[in-house]
């Protein structure tokens, strides 16, 4: 498509030789439609074997059956012979008295909105820092903000599990300042709702950071001087001018950190491993290790997604708006 | 009426620039002075974040069991302990060389496949094409424990023939970062635009001479930072690599972590791994950066954009 081929074809009885191009050129538009197609291939083969076959698998394991003998999951890939027992499980796991998956999904809601509101509180303010005033030391800034993203997850949390711990450094530090008494330390670790918040804090706010400063750097600073020209003060520009532009890396940025967080497990193993704070993911995660119940995981599994599919569209649509506002 | 006008002007003019100087006497008045309040905060948080970091490393040295309490400078738990070091542990170092090699294996499959995508889906204008760039994208904001759930049914019930372990954790991988590949390169081919390939048609290229003669040079730095992320990705997934692995022999690092700790087996071992972990990605992004900067030479941005895009920044 890339070469526009001329519109008539050159005289055949004599032909120069820069016009001997012509009658070539125009099979390759179709020749050159062909090899795009071929290189996209491999690539949509594999997105469709493993990325939307597994999708489908698990739904055909959320409607099959089990088997009583072995425990292990039969998958029914038939619409028509699909059997709804596990969703009906499910259905009485999450609504009616014996409902033990209802707390927990409440609890989940509860912890995955404050952890993300603290995360933007905590985040906004350095991400805004580092893009607009940090000046010639930016790249340093830069360099700090971004280094826990390079650091693995499970670093950053045996990170706190050593702090946290009864004898840690935490417990040392307030027994010195005379918080608490050091005959009875907090034991953090042992299921604590706190603990488990600031741990999905600290988990996730390096993904929202680098959103939030990659938008707020694209702002153009001759904006915000616009506004202070026009006597705007300090926290009016702020308010009417900065925050206004900042509102689609802030969305991007929470969708990025909230995603994830709602499918987390293993920082509420590692930092609680209590019943008393677990959250859907456990729930779901335990149900795929406990035969007989991966079905129920399967879907449950797949309810997150249908709750989740709508702000995961979003996201798909506005990152495709902004890079074409970009460019 | 003029006159009357300018003089007003002019009186409302010097008020003004009476209040400047009354501004300039009180600094906290100054619209352009230093925001430290700001700073402040920026550095408390850049504390938080990052010294706990730091007090973990340190403990991946301590002379003793116990991750809380220091007990003194040691290799023991990297080398010289003759059972739970890193070196003689065989679970220890297994895992460090299962990470590697799915970082490796990773990296090789997803960014060719990954580039060869973009390039196929951005110049092939389809509704096909969109509709798998649209799963592409949605492969990228999927929750991975969703991803991970997906793909531990469809290797443990349909392509039962990939055993969990090594080949379907690879598999799992590949599936869950080829969208940094095909992201990174869509954007660059959009900034690129056409007009180098037209020019080398026009001079006489063929599809494929433009493409590796023109197009794959000017690619090079989005390749090449797409490889450093998912290099850098793979050393530290957990979720999938928890779900499809199967046994001692294919638990990599982060893994071995967390299953050691949940379990109560706790100690600086566990740190010294996760020491290794962030060298491991550390040495990556450095080199990374390094090579981005050699392959963008001459070009125009700075180490900040760099360092930003190495990180995948500009596409989250």
């Amino acid at each position: 498509m890339s070469i526009a081929p001329p519109k008539s074809p050159p005289p055949p009885t004599r032909p120069k030789p820069a016009r001997t191009e012509g009658p070539k050129r125009r099979p390759e538009g179709q020749q050159s439609k062909t090899f795009w197609i071929v290189l996209a291939i491999p690539g949509i083969l594999w997105l469709i074997l493993l990325f939307i076959v597994p999708f489908y698998a698990v739904l055909g394991i959320a409607e099959g059956q089990l088997n009583r003998l072995t425990e292990s999951p039969i998958a029914q890939y038939n619409p028509l012979h699909w059997s709804s027992s596990n969703v009906i499980n499910v259905y009485h796991d999450l609504i009616g008295a014996t409902a033990f998956a209802a707390p927990i999904a409440v609890r989940t809601i509860v912890y995955v909105v404050i952890a993300s509101l603290l995360s933007l509180v905590l985040g906004y303010p350095a991400a805004y820092f580092v893009a607009r005033f940090a000046g010639r030391r930016k790249g340093l800034f830069l360099v700090l903000l971004i280094a826990p993203f390079w650091i693995s997850y499970m670093m950053r949390m045996l990170a706190w599990i050593d702090l946290l711990q009864v004898n840690g450094y935490i417990n040392k530090t307030l027994s010195t300042l005379g918080i608490t008494s050091a005959s009875s330390p907090i034991d953090w670790l042992g299921g604590k709702p706190l603990t488990v918040i600031l741990g999905l804090v600290y988990g996730y706010i390096p993904y929202l950071i680098l959103v939030l400063y990659a938008g707020l750097d694209r702002i153009d600073p001759s904006l915000i001087e616009a506004g202070r020209d026009l006597g705007l003060s300090r926290t009016r520009t702020f308010l009417r001018v900065t925050l206004p532009l900042s509102r689609q890396p802030i969305l991007t940025g929470m969708l990025i950190t909230v995603l994830p967080m709602l499918g987390d497990y293993y920082t509420n193993q590692l930092l609680s491993g209590a019943p008393n704070t677990s959250m859907i993911g456990n729930l779901i995660e335990g149900q795929l290790g406990t035969p007989g119940l991966q079905g129920q995981g399967a879907v449950l599994s797949l309810l997150l997604l249908l709750v989740l599919i709508i702000p995961m569209i979003y996201y798909v649509i506005a990152t495709n708006r902004s890079s074409r506002e970009a460019t | 009426m003029t006159a009357a006008g300018t003089t007003t002007e002019a009186s409302a003019r010097a008020g003004a620039s009476s209040q400047n100087g009354a501004t300039r006497l009180r600094p906290w008045r100054n619209p352009w002075r230093k925001p430290w309040l700001l700073e402040s905060f920026t550095w408390l948080y850049l504390i938080w974040s990052l010294v706990p970091i730091a007090l973990a490393v340190l403990f991946s040295f301590n002379n003793g069991k116990s991750q809380a309490v220091w007990q003194g400078f040691s290799w023991r738990w990297y080398f010289t302990d003759p059972v739970n070091s890193v070196w003689h542990n065989p679970a220890l170092h297994a895992a460090v060389f299962q990470t590697l090699r799915l970082s490796v294996y990773t990296t090789i499959i997803a960014v060719p496949l990954g580039v060869a995508f973009a390039l196929g889906i951005n110049r092939w204008r389809s509704y096909t094409s969109s509709t798998f760039n649209f799963v592409m994208i949605l492969s990228f904001v999927v929750p991975e424990l969703i991803f991970g759930v997906a793909m531990f049914f469809v290797f443990t019930v349909l392509f039962s023939f990939v055993h969990l372990g090594t080949l379907a954790e690879t598999l799992g991988l590949v599936s869950w970062n080829i969208s940094w590949p095909a992201i990174i390169v869509q954007a660059r081919l959009v900034t690129i635009g056409k007009h180098y390939e037209e020019a080398a048609a026009d001079l006489g290229a063929t599809q494929w001479q433009a493409i590796r003669r023109v197009l794959l040079p000017l690619l090079t730095p989005a390749i090449f930072a797409s490889a450093v992320l998912v290099f850098s990705s793979v050393i530290d997934d957990f979720v999938i690599v928890d779900l499809l692995s199967s046994s001692a022999g294919n638990t990599p690092m982060s893994v071995y972590i967390y299953a050691q700790q949940h379990g109560g087996n706790g100690g600086p071992a566990l740190n010294a791994l996760g020491t290794i972990m962030l060298v491991m990605s550390f040495v990556i992004v450095i080199i990374g950066f390094i090579g981005y900067r050699i392959v963008t030479r001459g070009e125009r941005g700075d180490r900040k954009s760099a360092l930003t895009t190495i990180a995948g920044a500009d596409y989250g």
